[in-house]
């Protein structure tokens, strides 16, 4: 789960880290009213959406005055802001962070995250900071140090010491910026966090240290136990497809095709997808109905699946290991009957009973297209969506 | 013997007595597993499904000699659960339990090391569906019936698709040695290299299918290793083709984050390791046979 950078920002002072004044505004009038507050001439005006690459894509904006402010906020609430990292639908700006304006001397980027080769957290910081994390890799490879903690122990001073003097910073900032290190990994570890960036942390004229930016994601596993973490969720900045299955506790990831699929178990939902794909078509969604299959859930799984205004064609794959198809069979027909599903429907069903399941489907009286094996699903869902295409382009 | 688990293999559950743990002991049961008994704390001294119940899982393995504990213990304590069989001498555990966060998974690796490698607990997930070899005994939630007794290895980070995989291959009448779920989570007991290992070691083995999928470095790391070290054909598919970067797909393993972790790049990697490639999620049959077929013919 990501949240947003004020957020983070706020986790991170509660915990020692300096970053800028600032404040949340909703409207022009409150972005203007908190300039007041900060004080200060000059004040960055930060759109309030999880994604980076902010700045390229209009949601930073330096301002003197308050008709500046005014302005920039007019024009970033209620707009989509769409970055390299939001996809082509962007993200929707409703709330907007000021800050007072730093004046930066030098740039340094720190980065935490889980390293699934060393299974511990890795720390990532470089001198070249300012930049993305892939084009430091890639411009200034050698500005890279790495160092991972011992779960065991935890992280200890000295290894953020070492980043610390290995940033090449001066020394009367080596305290500083171990001390603001050492912080950052207590956030990420007390908090279950899966990634912390902090880029920039730069270094002021007035030799401060502070977290120009704040990024963080955490565990969604762990927020059962971090109640202060599940509270800063904001569902605006999430997909409503994705939303609305979530809600409902369906695995659901929105793409672009018009396939619609139903599927149980997330490696089955891939490998079906893939399918499609190979078939000549595209998925329209990754949706994991999970182990039960039931009446009810293959019924919110039509509902999750046909919200998406895109899907043309919805293919139905279940592999029934400890259920029987037989039942997944009736949730199907009793799921078509209630929900009204009027595009095309391919069901694949596999395992206990699926022969069963199959005539059921087959005795129905609905229209539903039976299919045996998985790339027979695929090849029956592509043509289904193709007829269909053509007979709504006709 | 196939691989870790056989007919004579003693077992417990940790989580025994719940409505998820009892359910899949039943099913073990009837498989033909050796399931001893099991524990839920507080529920010491009760008898359940006909098989002893213990406080502790040390006060399992002093009275029933068990070498095997399955966890279907809730998330919260699921960490706990497995560090305590490992200290309590258990030298398998299977771990079906899904949403461990990850820093327990952290932890529980951490523990684990603290005893020699001869005296180690191996651990199968978590988030997995587990592992069966086939006519002998299931330590898993997996359908029994699907698989065939036969001589190739399957280890999968999936469940439905390893069963999608082992039915293609029991329709061609290819038979199974052992199957192995390492689980979809990003932290996992035993990596897809740790399985090959076993299933190159092992007598009863031909051939072994990978079944993997976007994220991480295991499937990389295991195709270096048996291009290296592997004598037997190993065949791979990897799951994930239509995903896009930087979203879950299910599994919280199941990400693209870094170069190398999409399907097509793993791919890349495999096939140049050498590895032989499933081409679409329906053909695990066909490869098997092919490959089975030309083993045969080159004897």
């Amino acid at each position: 789960m990501d949240i947003h950078e004020y957020q983070a920002k706020e986790l991170l002072a509660r915990h020692g880290v300096h970053v800028p004044r600032g404040g949340l505004a909703y409207s022009p009038e409150q972005a203007t009213y908190r300039a007041r507050e900060i004080g200060g001439g000059k004040w960055v005006l930060k759109a309030q959406v999880h994604s980076g690459a902010r700045g390229k894509a209009g949601g930073i904006k330096l301002c003197a005055n308050d008709e500046e402010i005014s302005s920039a906020a007019e024009a970033m609430l209620g707009r989509k802001l769409v970055t390299q990292q939001t996809g082509p639908r962007g993200k929707l700006i409703s709330r907007l962070y000021l800050e007072e304006a730093v004046d930066i001397a030098q740039e340094l980027y720190v980065g935490f995250v889980l390293d699934r080769k060393e299974e511990r957290v890795m720390i990532v910081a470089s001198a070249a900071g300012g930049m993305e994390i892939e084009d430091i890799v890639e411009k200034a490879p050698d500005s890279i140090l790495r160092t991972s903690v011992d779960p065991g122990v935890g992280m200890q001073r000295f290894q953020a010491r070492e980043i610390a003097f290995g940033l090449g910073l001066d020394h009367n900032l080596i305290g500083k910026a171990a001390e603001t290190i050492f912080s950052c990994y207590q956030v990420f570890r007390d908090y279950d966090a899966s990634m912390l960036e902090i880029n920039p942390l730069v270094v002021t004229r007035d030799g401060n240290l502070i977290a120009l930016d704040a990024k963080m994601s955490f565990d969604e596993n762990a927020l059962f136990r971090r109640p202060e973490i599940s509270e800063l969720r904001d569902k605006s900045q999430e997909d409503p497809r994705e939303t609305f299955a979530s809600d409902r506790g369906l695995s659901y990831v929105g793409l672009d095709g018009n396939i619609g699929c139903i599927i149980n178990g997330a490696g089955l939902a891939m490998a079906t997808m893939d399918m499609i794909k190979i078939a000549g078509g595209e998925p329209a969604n990754f949706l994991d109905i999970g182990g039960g299959a039931s009446p009810e859930r293959v019924a919110k799984s039509f509902r999750a699946v046909l919200g998406d205004k895109n899907v043309e064609t919805i293919l139905v794959n279940i592999f029934a290991g400890i259920n029987r198809c037989d039942w997944v069979a009736e949730g199907v027909i009793k799921a078509i009957r209630e929900v009204g599903v009027t595009v095309p429907l391919v069901v694949r069903l596999s395992g206990t009973k699926a022969e069963e399941g199959r005539r059921i489907l087959a005795d129905s009286g609905e229209a539903v297209i039976v299919a045996d094996t998985l790339a027979e699903a695929a090849e029956k869902a592509v043509a289904a969506w193709r007829a269909a295409a053509k007979k709504k382009a006709a | 013997m196939a691989i870790l688990l056989n007919r004579s293999t003693r077992v417990i559950v940790q989580g025994f007595t719940g409505k998820i743990g009892s359910f899949h002991a039943e099913d073990m049961k009837r498989y033909g597993t050796k399931l001893v008994g099991g524990v839920t704390p507080g529920k010491g001294g009760q008898t359940h499904l006909g098989l002893p119940v213990f406080n502790t899982v040390k006060g399992a393995v002093r009275e029933t000699r068990a070498e095997a504990s399955i966890v279907f213990v809730p998330p919260p304590f699921a960490a706990d659960s497995i560090m305590e069989a490992a200290d309590a001498g258990i030298k398998l555990c299977v771990c079906i339990t899904d949403g461990i966060p990850s820093q327990d998974m952290m932890q529980v690796k951490r523990y684990m090391r603290r005893y020699r490698f001869e005296d180690r607990m191996r651990l199968i997930g978590p988030n997995c569906a587990g592992m069966i070899t086939p006519g002998q005994a299931l330590m898993g939630i997996m359908p029994g019936n699907i698989y065939l007794p036969g001589r190739v290895g399957i280890v999968g980070r999936s469940g439905t698709l390893g069963y999608e995989a082992a039915s293609q291959m029991k329709a061609l009448g290819i038979g199974v040695s052992t199957s192995v779920g390492i689980g979809g989570d990003p932290i996992n007991g035993s990596s897809f290299k740790d399985i090959l290992k076993l299933f190159e070691q092992d007598d009863e083995t031909d051939a072994v299918v990978m079944i993997g999928e976007i994220g991480g470095p295991q499937e990389a790391e295991a195709a270096i290793w048996a291009r290296d070290n592997m004598r037997k054909p190993l065949i791979a598919y990897i799951a994930g083709l239509s995903a896009p970067k930087g979203r879950r797909m299910g599994h919280a393993g199941a990400i693209i984050s870094a170069f190398g972790e999409s399907a097509q790049e793993k791919v890349e990697i495999l096939k140049e390791a050498g590895v032989i490639i499933v081409p679409t999620p329906s053909s695990f049959g066909e490869v098997v046979a092919d490959t089975l077929a030309r083993m045969k013919k080159a004897a």
